[in-house]
C-alpha cells in the first residue's frame, strides 16, 4: 500500500526477520482467501439451484475461458521476469515486463467483458437466477482484483520513468508480484470449480 | 514536523503538539488510542441511552411510550452500537495505547494505516447513526436476517445503512487487525519471545487473527445483501431457488468469532490486573495463552449453534452442540487459572481489581447459561426468549464491559499521568455490579416464563410486569453508575492526583516509562529476559536464573537519534472518501463515484508522501 518506508524502518531489523510490508501483504492475502472462499461456497450452493435457465452447463464456454486463463497465467510469468529484472537493476527490461504483465491482465479483462456480454445476450444476467447472481459476483470480484492490479502495475510503470526502479526498491515490485500471483491462483481455483466442475451436467434426479 | 529526539532524552517539543489539527493528522499510536477510547465511550453513552428508552417502554404492560417502529430501531441500534461502536473500539483503544508499550516498541508497524483505521471507524459510526436522521435507522435486528431485509419487507434505506455502515467499519477493523499482528510479530523488544509476551498482548494477537479471518466472510454477506437490494440479484429470494439460510450461515460464521473478538481483550486485561493486585505472577501463564489461542480456533467451529432451530439435521446439531460445549473447556481453564492466581496472594482491592473480580464472577454466570444453550433441546425451549437476552448481556456487559472498565482504571494513570479517585471508582463499581445483576438477572426468569425478545409491549395478563419493572430500575442504576464514572473521569483529568510512573507496582514494560509516555515511548529499547520484566528488575532477589532487566537500558540504538513518523492528513482524506462513497450509494450508486475518486486520490497522495524523515 505504501511505496515509501520510513527511513528508520528500512534498516531496522524486525523480530521475525520479515519486512513489515511483506508480512502485511501475506496476511492481507490470507484474509482474501476467506473472501473468495465465501464467494465460491455461495456459487457451489447455487450453481444448480436455479428454477429458471440458463444453467451453467448450457452457457459456459470452456474453450474461450481456457484461452483467457492461459493469458492470465502467462502474465504471472511476466511478473516473475519483471521482478528478476528489477533485482539486477535492469530498468529497461523491468519496465517492459511490468507493462507486459499489465497488458496481459488487461487482455484477460477484455475476455471477461466479452464473456459477460455474450452471457447477457444469451439471457443470463446477474438478476436472471441464483446461478447468474453468484457467478457474476464471484467472477466480477475477481475481475475487480485484476483491474486494481493493472492500475497498480501501470502506476509502477509510470513511476519508473520519474524515479527509476533501483534494486533497493525491488520490494515494491515484489509486493505487487505477491498480489498478482495470488489473483492468478484464485483464478485457477475459479476456473476449476466454476468452469470445469460447474459446467458438468448435473445428474438427473 | 518530524520530531527528532536525542537518545538520552531531551524531546524536541518545538513542533506543534496541540490543537485540533495535530489530532487530525496524528499518527502517534497513543493519541490514536485516546481518540478510540473517547469515541467509544461516547457511543457507549448513546447505546446506553437507547437501552434506557427500551427499558422505559417495557416497564409497564401495554405501554405506548415508544412506537413499535422506533422500538425496532432502538433495539437494533443498541446492539450495533454496543458491539461495533463501544466494546470493539474500546478494546482497540487499549490495543493502540498499551500493546506497543508492553512489547517495548516505539510505534506500531504502520502508523498512518493506524490513523486510517480510526478515521474509518469514526466515519462508519457516523454513517450508521446518521440513519436516524435520513430515512430511519436499521430496524431488522443486529443480524439482519433474510428475508426480513428484502426490499418488499424493508423498503426504507435502513438496511442499506446497516450494510454500508458495517462495510466501512469492517475495513477499519481489518486494517487495524493487520497492523497489530505485524506490530506484535515484528516489533518486539530483544528477548521478548512469544512466550514472554504479556497476556493482554497475546489476546490482542488472537483477536486480530480472528478479525482477519472473520471479517472477509461478513463482507461477502453484506455485498450479497446490497446486490440483492440494490440490483435485484436473487441471493436470498426463496422464490428464485435461493436459500435464505445462506445469510445465517455467512453471518454467524462471522458473528460467532465476533463474540470472542469482544471477550478476549477483556480476558487479556483481567489477566494483567489479577497478578498485579494479587502480587503474584499469573498462575499457569502458558496455559492461559494456549487456552486463548484454542478459543480463537474453536470460535470458528461453533457458529451453527445460533441456528439450532432452523432445521439443520441431527448430525449437524450433534456436531455443533459438541463443539460448543467443548469451547467451555479452554474458557474454564482460564477461570481456574485466574482463581489460582488469587489463591494465597496478598490481594489489594483497588477499583480495577474489583472490576476484574466482577468480570470473573459475572462471566462464569454468562458462560454457564451459554453451555445450556449448547444443548439443542434446551436451546429450542429458550429460543428467542429473554433468557437468550440475559446470556449475551452477562457475557458482554458482565464480561467485556466490566473487564474494559477494569482496564480503564488500571491504565488511566499511564495514559494521563493522573490517578482516578478510588472512592468514586468503588461507588461506580458497586452501582454497576448491582445494577447489572438487577437488570439482567430477572431476564432469566421472565425468559423461562416465555417472554419473547424484541417485542415492544406485552399483555398485562402475562404476569411479566413486575420483573420488567425491576429490570428497568436496574437499568437506571447502571446509568447512575456511568454518571459516577464520568464525574470521576472529568475530575481526574482536571485535577487528579499525580500517578507517577508505576503506581501499582506493575510487572510489565509499560510501567517502566514515564506517565504519560513520551512520544518515542522508550529512550532506549529494553532487553527482556522473562514475561514479567519490570517485576524481575525490581525484585532481583526473587529470580535467581534471570539476570536483571534494565528497561530502556539496551545499548543498541543508543548512538542514533530517534525518528518518529511525520503527521499526515491523508488517512482522514481516504477515510472520508470511503465513507462518502458508502453514504452516497444509498442515494444513488453512481453518485458514489465522487467519494471513490476522493478516496483514490487520497491513496495516491498517501503513497507518494514520505512517511518519516528522509535522513538522520
Amino acid at each position: 500500500m505504501t511505496t515509501n518506508t520510513t527511513a528508520h524502518e528500512s534498516h531496522l531489523a524486525t523480530t521475525t526477520g520479515l519486512d513489515h510490508r511483506k508480512l502485511l501483504m501475506w496476511l492481507f492475502l490470507a484474509s482474501e482467501c476467506l473472501f473468495f472462499g465465501a464467494l465460491i461456497a455461495t456459487f457451489l450452493l447455487y450453481k444448480d439451484a436455479s428454477v429458471v435457465g440458463p444453467k451453467p452447463h448450457e452457457i459456459l464456454n470452456i474453450p474461450v475461458t481456457s484461452t483467457s486463463t492461459f493469458v492470465l497465467l502467462t502474465s504471472s510469468l511476466a511478473m516473475v521476469l519483471a521482478l528478476a529484472a528489477v533485482q539486477r537493476s535492469d530498468v529497461v527490461s523491468a519496465r517492459f515486463w511490468i507493462f507486459a504483465t499489465a497488458f496481459l491482465g488487461a487482455t484477460f479483462l477484455g475476455f471477461q467483458v466479452y464473456e459477460f456480454y455474450e452471457f447477457v445476450i444469451h439471457g443470463l444476467t446477474p438478476k436472471t437466477n441464483v446461478f447468474g447472481a453468484s457467478f457474476f459476483t464471484l467472477t466480477g470480484f475477481h475481475g475487480a482484483h485484476v483491474t486494481v492490479g493493472v492500475i497498480w502495475l501501470m502506476s509502477l510503470f509510470f513511476y519508473s520513468f520519474k524515479h527509476g526502479l533501483p534494486a533497493e526498491k525491488s520490494l515494491d515490485v515484489e509486493l505487487m508480484g505477491l498480489y498478482w500471483h495470488f489473483v492468478d491462483i484464485v483464478w485457477v481455483v475459479i476456473f476449476t470449480v466454476v468452469y470445469l466442475i460447474g459446467s458438468l451436467e448435473p445428474p438427473a434426479t | 514536523m518530524a520530531t527528532a529526539v536525542g537518545a538520552f532524552g531531551g524531546a524536541d517539543h518545538a513542533a506543534s503538539k496541540s490543537g485540533v489539527w495535530s489530532w487530525i493528522t496524528t499518527v502517534d499510536h497513543k493519541r490514536i488510542g485516546i481518540l478510540y477510547g473517547v469515541t467509544a465511550v461516547t457511543f457507549f453513552l448513546i447505546g446506553g441511552f437507547e437501552a434506557l428508552l427500551i427499558r422505559l417502554q417495557l416497564a409497564e404492560a401495554e405501554s405506548t411510550l415508544i412506537a413499535a417502529g422506533l422500538f425496532n430501531q432502538l433495539f437494533t441500534m443498541h446492539a450495533l452500537t454496543m458491539i461495533f461502536l463501544a466494546i470493539m473500539p474500546l478494546g482497540a483503544a487499549f490495543f493502540n495505547f498499551i500493546v506497543p508499550l508492553q512489547i517495548g516498541a516505539r510505534d506500531v508497524a504502520f502508523p498512518r494505516l493506524n490513523a486510517l483505521s480510526y478515521w474509518l471507524f469514526l466515519f462508519g459510526a457516523l454513517l450508521l447513526n446518521s440513519s436516524f436522521i435520513f430515512g430511519g435507522a436499521p430496524d431488522v435486528g443486529w443480524f439482519a436476517y433474510a428475508n426480513l431485509t428484502a426490499l418488499e419487507y424493508s423498503p426504507s434505506s435502513a438496511v442499506d445503512f446497516f450494510a454500508l455502515g458495517m462495510l466501512v467499519l469492517g475495513v477499519s477493523s481489518l486494517a487495524a487487525a493487520l497492523n497489530f499482528i505485524i506490530t506484535i510479530l515484528n516489533m518486539r523488544a530483544p528477548g521478548m519471545t512469544l512466550m514472554r509476551m504479556p497476556v493482554f498482548t497475546w489476546m490482542t494477537l488472537v483477536v486480530s487473527f480472528l478479525l482477519v479471518f472473520a471479517l472477509p466472510i461478513l463482507t461477502v454477506g453484506l455485498v450479497q445483501l446490497l446486490f440483492w437490494r440494490e440490483f435485484g440479484m436473487p441471493f436470498f429470494s426463496a422464490e428464485a431457488g435461493a436459500d435464505p439460510l445462506l445469510w445465517q450461515h455467512i453471518f454467524w460464521l462471522f458473528g460467532h468469532p465476533e463474540v470472542y473478538i469482544l471477550i478476549l481483550p477483556a480476558m487479556g486485561i483481567v489477566s494483567e490486573i489479577l497478578p498485579t493486585y494479587s502480587r503474584k505472577p499469573l498462575f499457569g501463564y502458558s496455559t492461559v495463552v494456549f487456552a486463548g489461542v484454542a478459543i480463537g480456533f474453536m470460535g470458528f467451529a461453533v457458529w451453527a449453534h445460533h441456528m439450532f432451530t432452523v432445521g439443520l439435521g441431527s448430525i449437524a446439531l450433534a456436531a455443533f452442540s459438541a463443539s460448543t460445549m467443548l469451547i467451555a473447556v479452554p474458557t474454564g481453564i482460564k477461570i481456574f487459572n485466574w482463581i489460582a492466581t488469587l489463591w494465597g496472594g496478598s490481594i489489594q482491592f483497588t477499583t480495577a481489581m474489583l472490576f476484574a473480580l466482577g468480570f470473573v464472577a459475572l462471566f462464569v454466570i454468562g458462560g454457564l447459561s451459554g453451555v445450556m444453550h449448547a444443548s439443542p433441546p434446551v436451546d429450542t425451549q429458550q429460543q428467542d426468549t429473554y433468557f437468550v437476552v440475559a446470556h449475551p448481556h452477562y457475557v458482554l456487559f458482565g464480561g467485556s464491559i466490566m473487564g474494559l472498565f477494569g482496564g480503564i482504571y488500571y491504565w488511566f494513570p499511564k495514559m494521563t499521568g493522573r490517578l482516578l479517585s478510588e472512592g468514586w471508582g468503588k461507588l461506580h463499581f458497586w452501582l454497576m455490579f448491582i445494577g447489572m445483576n438487577v437488570t439482567f438477572g430477572p431476564m432469566h426468569l421472565v425468559g423461562i416464563d416465555g417472554m419473547p425478545r424484541r417485542i415492544n409491549t406485552y399483555d398485562e395478563s402475562m404476569g411479566w410486569e413486575l420483573l420488567n419493572q425491576i429490570e428497568t430500575v436496574g437499568a437506571f442504576i447502571i446509568a447512575l453508575s456511568v454518571v459516577v464514572f464520568l464525574v470521576n473521569f472529568f475530575k481526574s483529568v482536571k485535577s487528579g492526583e499525580p500517578a507517577g510512573d508505576d503506581p501499582w507496582d506493575g510487572r510489565t514494560l509499560e510501567w517502566s516509562i514515564a506517565s504519560p509516555p513520551p512520544e518515542y515511548n522508550f529512550a532506549r529499547i529494553p532487553v527482556v529476559h522473562s514475561n514479567e520484566p519490570l517485576w524481575d528488575q525490581k525484585h532481583p532477589e526473587l529470580k535467581h536464573d534471570a539476570p536483571p532487566v534494565i528497561a530502556g537500558g539496551a545499548d543498541e540504538g543508543a548512538e542514533e537519534s530517534i525518528h518518529m513518523p511525520n503527521p499526515s492528513y491523508w488517512p482522514i482524506v481516504v477515510a472520508f472518501g470511503t465513507a462518502l462513497a458508502a453514504g452516497l450509494v444509498i442515494v444513488n450508486p453512481w453518485l458514489a463515484s465522487i467519494g471513490a475518486v476522493i478516496g483514490v486520490l487520497g491513496i495516491y497522495g498517501w503513497v507518494f508522501e514520505p512517511a518519516g524523515p528522509e535522513h538522520h
